[in-house]
C-alpha cells in the first residue's frame, strides 16, 4: 500500500494537536498534494490523551482508518511518553520529534527501543518567548514540516501567514508570535537537519 | 470554473448549503448536532447568504419546524446526528408521509449506549423505514456533491419525498481531504427555483397538511407514498446524470468498483468503501478476483438492481455498520439476502458487522474478509454466515 506520508500527532486535549494536524493538511495542500488531516476522538476533556493524524500523498486518498504504521510522529506533551507507546508500529526508517526541555540522549531510553531519528524540541520554550503563553502546536506544526521536508522554510512560511490570517481573523495580534514561532523552531532544528543531508 | 480545495465533510456540506441558498433552516443549534448548522449561520451573519435560520429548542421542534415551514411552500433543510436524529423520530414519518420535499444532512454517529459520539450508523438505520429517501457519502466530495441533487431528487414531480443526506460522523465529517468545489451560478442553475404546485401560503388555492384520514382512505394514502419511493429510483439516477454533466463526476443507485470479472465482491457503504477500494486494489496486484459494490442510496433500496450486479461472483461480504439485535445480521445484510432470495441470484453471502462505535475499519480487515471467502469457496471450508470483524482478542478485552 503506498500512501505516501503517514504522521501520527500525540497531544493531551486543549494542546492544539489536532489543530496543527488540521493546519497541516492546510499547507501540504498548497504544494498540489493529495492530502488528509483528521482527529482521533477519545474521552471529550481537556488534559485528556488524544491522537490525529496526516496523510499526504502524489496520489489519491482513499483510506479513511487511522495509521498504524507511520513515517513520522510527533509528541506535543512528553509526559505522554509514560503512559502511550508513542513509537508502536513507528517505521524504524522513520523519525519521532519530542516536545521537551530535556536532550535526545535523556529522551532516547524512554523511547521503547526505537531506532530510528530522534528530534527534540522546546516547544514550551519558543511559545513562551514568542507568544508568552504555552502554545506548543505551532512549534510542533514547524518541526513536522521541518522534519518531514514536507516543503522549504520559505514557502511553509509563506502559506502559514495566510492560514493564519483566516484562522485568526478575529485575534490578528496573535499572528506575528506564531509567525516567529514557527521560524525559531525551523532554526532550532537547523543544524540537526543539516547533519542529516 | 471548478475550484480545488480542502475541507472537512462538515464544511463542505455548509459550502453547499450556502451555494444553494433555501429558504427555511430550523437547526438545534448544540450537541448532540454538528458544526454544520453553525458554519451556515455565520454564512448568514456575514451576509453570503439570506436563508432564515430558526435556532429551536430540540430536534424534535427542528424536523417540526422544517415541516411548517416546507409545507407553507419555502424550500427547507435541518441538519443534526445521533439522539438528535432519534428525538426527530415522530416527526420524520410527518415529513415522509405529507409528502415534504425537505432536506436532511446528517452525521452518522452511534446510538447510546454504552455512550459513545462516534460513527457508526445506528441513527440512520433506525430510521431506515420513516419514508424518507437516504443517500450516503464515501468522503467530503461526495456529501457536497450529494447535498447539490438532493433538492432535484426530493422536489420532482414524480417523487415529492425528503431526503436524508449522510455521511461518516468524524471520520469525514472531520476530516480535512481534498475536495472540489462547483461555482455558485452553476450549483443555483442546476438546483433551480422552487416553484412548490400546491403549499399553505397560498390563498388562490387553499389546501390542508396533515389532516386526519379514516381508514377507507389512510390506506391509500400510504400505498401513493411507497410509489413515490419507487419512482424515486429513476430520478436519483437521471438527476446523477445531469450532475455528471456538470461536475464530471458519476453517481448512480451504487458504484461498482472492479467488479466486472469478480470473483468475490464486498458490498459497503460510506466512507469504508473508500478503505475497501484502496485493499481492493492491492488484492487484484497479487491476483485475487476482488470487487467492491459500493452502496450509495439505500432508501429506495435498489434490491433488483444490486441481485444483478452480485449475479455473476461466487461470494459476497454484506458490511454492515449497524447492529440490529435479531440474532441473523445489521439492516444491510438482511436487505440484500432478501433480494438475493428474491431475484434467485444463487450464490454465497457472508454477513459482517464493522465499525460499531468509531472501532477502526483497516485494509487488513477487508484482505481478512477477501481470504475468508476465498477459503469458503475454494477449500470448501466453513464459516460463521454472521460475524463480527474488528473485536478486541481475549488477552485484550
Amino acid at each position: 500500500m503506498n500512501q505516501g506520508l503517514e504522521i501520527r500527532w500525540h497531544g493531551r486535549g486543549g494542546q492544539g494537536a489536532k489543530t496543527a494536524a488540521l493546519l497541516l493538511a492546510d499547507v501540504a495542500f498548497k504544494t498540489g498534494a493529495y492530502v488528509q488531516g483528521f482527529p482521533e476522538y477519545g474521552p471529550e476533556r481537556m488534559g485528556a490523551p488524544i491522537t490525529a493524524y496526516n496523510r499526504i500523498s502524489r496520489d489519491e486518498i482513499r483510506v479513511h482508518s487511522n495509521i498504524y504504521t507511520p513515517d513520522l510522529v510527533v509528541v506535543v506533551d512528553e509526559t505522554l511518553l509514560h503512559s502511550v507507546d508513542v513509537t508502536a508500529g513507528l517505521k524504524e526508517d522513520g523519525a519521532i520529534i519530542v516536545n521537551t526541555t530535556a536532550s535526545k540522549e535523556e529522551i532516547i531510553p524512554l523511547l521503547n527501543g526505537y531506532k530510528g531519528l530522534v528530534y527534540t524540541v522546546d516547544a514550551r520554550k519558543i511559545s513562551i518567548e514568542t507568544l508568552g503563553k504555552n502554545f506548543p502546536n505551532s512549534p510542533m506544526l514547524a518541526a513536522a514540516v521541518a522534519v518531514s521536508g514536507v516543503m522549504d522554510k520559505s514557502a511553509f512560511l509563506r502559506e502559514m501567514r495566510t492560514s493564519y490570517e483566516h484562522k485568526f481573523a478575529k485575534k490578528p495580534e496573535v499572528i506575528e508570535g506564531n509567525m516567529r514561532a514557527l521560524a525559531m523552531t525551523f532554526d532550532a532544528l537547523a543544524d540537526e537537519l543539516k547533519d542529516r543531508a | 470554473m471548478p475550484k480545488k480545495d480542502r475541507m472537512s465533510g462538515n464544511e463542505a456540506v455548509a459550502y453547499a448549503i450556502r451555494q444553494v441558498n433555501p429558504d427555511v433552516m430550523p437547526a438545534f443549534p448544540i450537541t448532540p448536532s454538528t458544526e454544520i448548522p453553525q458554519m451556515v449561520s455565520t454564512y448568514i451573519a456575514n451576509g453570503q447568504m439570506d436563508t432564515e435560520f430558526i435556532p429551536v429548542e430540540s430536534e424534535h421542534s427542528s424536523m417540526s419546524a422544517t415541516i411548517g415551514a416546507q409545507a407553507a411552500g419555502a424550500r427547507s433543510l435541518t441538519a443534526t446526528s445521533s439522539a438528535g436524529l432519534a428525538l426527530m423520530w415522530e416527526e420524520l414519518l410527518l415529513a415522509a408521509s405529507n409528502r415534504m420535499p425537505c432536506v436532511l444532512t446528517l452525521v452518522n454517529r452511534t446510538l447510546s449506549g454504552p455512550i459513545n459520539i462516534n460513527c457508526d450508523h445506528s441513527d440512520s438505520m433506525g430510521a431506515r423505514d420513516t419514508g424518507w429517501i437516504q443517500i450516503y457519502a464515501e468522503n467530503n466530495q461526495e456529501a457536497y456533491d450529494n447535498f447539490i441533487q438532493a433538492y432535484p431528487i426530493a422536489e420532482n414531480g414524480k417523487v415529492h419525498l425528503p431526503v436524508m443526506v449522510c455521511q461518516d460522523g468524524f471520520i469525514t465529517s472531520h476530516a480535512v481531504q481534498n475536495i472540489e468545489l462547483l461555482d455558485d451560478d452553476t450549483v443555483r442553475d442546476f438546483v433551480g427555483t422552487y416553484e412548490p404546485e400546491e403549499f399553505l401560503l397560498n390563498p388562490g388555492k387553499p389546501v390542508s397538511v396533515g389532516p386526519y384520514s379514516i381508514s377507507a382512505y389512510a390506506m391509500e394514502a400510504k400505498k401513493n407514498q411507497e410509489a413515490a419511493m419507487e419512482n424515486s429510483k429513476e430520478v436519483i439516477v437521471n438527476v446523477g446524470r445531469s450532475f455528471e454533466r456538470i461536475s464530471g463526476r458519476k453517481y448512480g443507485l451504487f458504484e461498482e468498483y472492479r467488479t466486472e470479472d469478480a470473483d468475490y465482491i464486498m458490498l459497503i457503504m460510506g466512507s469504508a468503501a473508500g478503505t475497501a477500494k484502496q485493499a481492493c486494489d492491492d488484492l487484484r496486484a497479487k491476483g485475487v478476483k476482488a470487487g467492491i459494490l459500493k452502496l450509495r442510496v439505500f432508501r429506495p433500496f435498489p434490491a433488483e438492481e444490486i441481485a444483478g450486479a452480485l449475479s455473476k461472483c461466487k461470494c459476497v461480504a454484506i458490511m454492515d455498520r449497524c447492529e440490529s439485535y435479531n440474532g441473523n445480521g445489521g439492516p444491510l445484510s438482511m436487505e440484500v439476502c432478501a433480494a438475493l432470495f428474491k431475484y434467485k441470484t444463487d450464490i454465497e453471502a457472508i454477513s459482517y458487522m464493522y465499525g460499531l462505535a468509531g472501532r477502526d475499519f483497516t485494509v487488513d480487515h477487508v484482505y481478512r474478509i477477501f481470504e475468508e471467502m476465498e477459503d469458503h469457496i475454494n477449500n470448501g471450508t466453513d464459516v460463521e454466515q454472521y460475524q463480527y470483524i474488528g473485536l478486541r482478542k481475549q488477552e485484550q478485552r
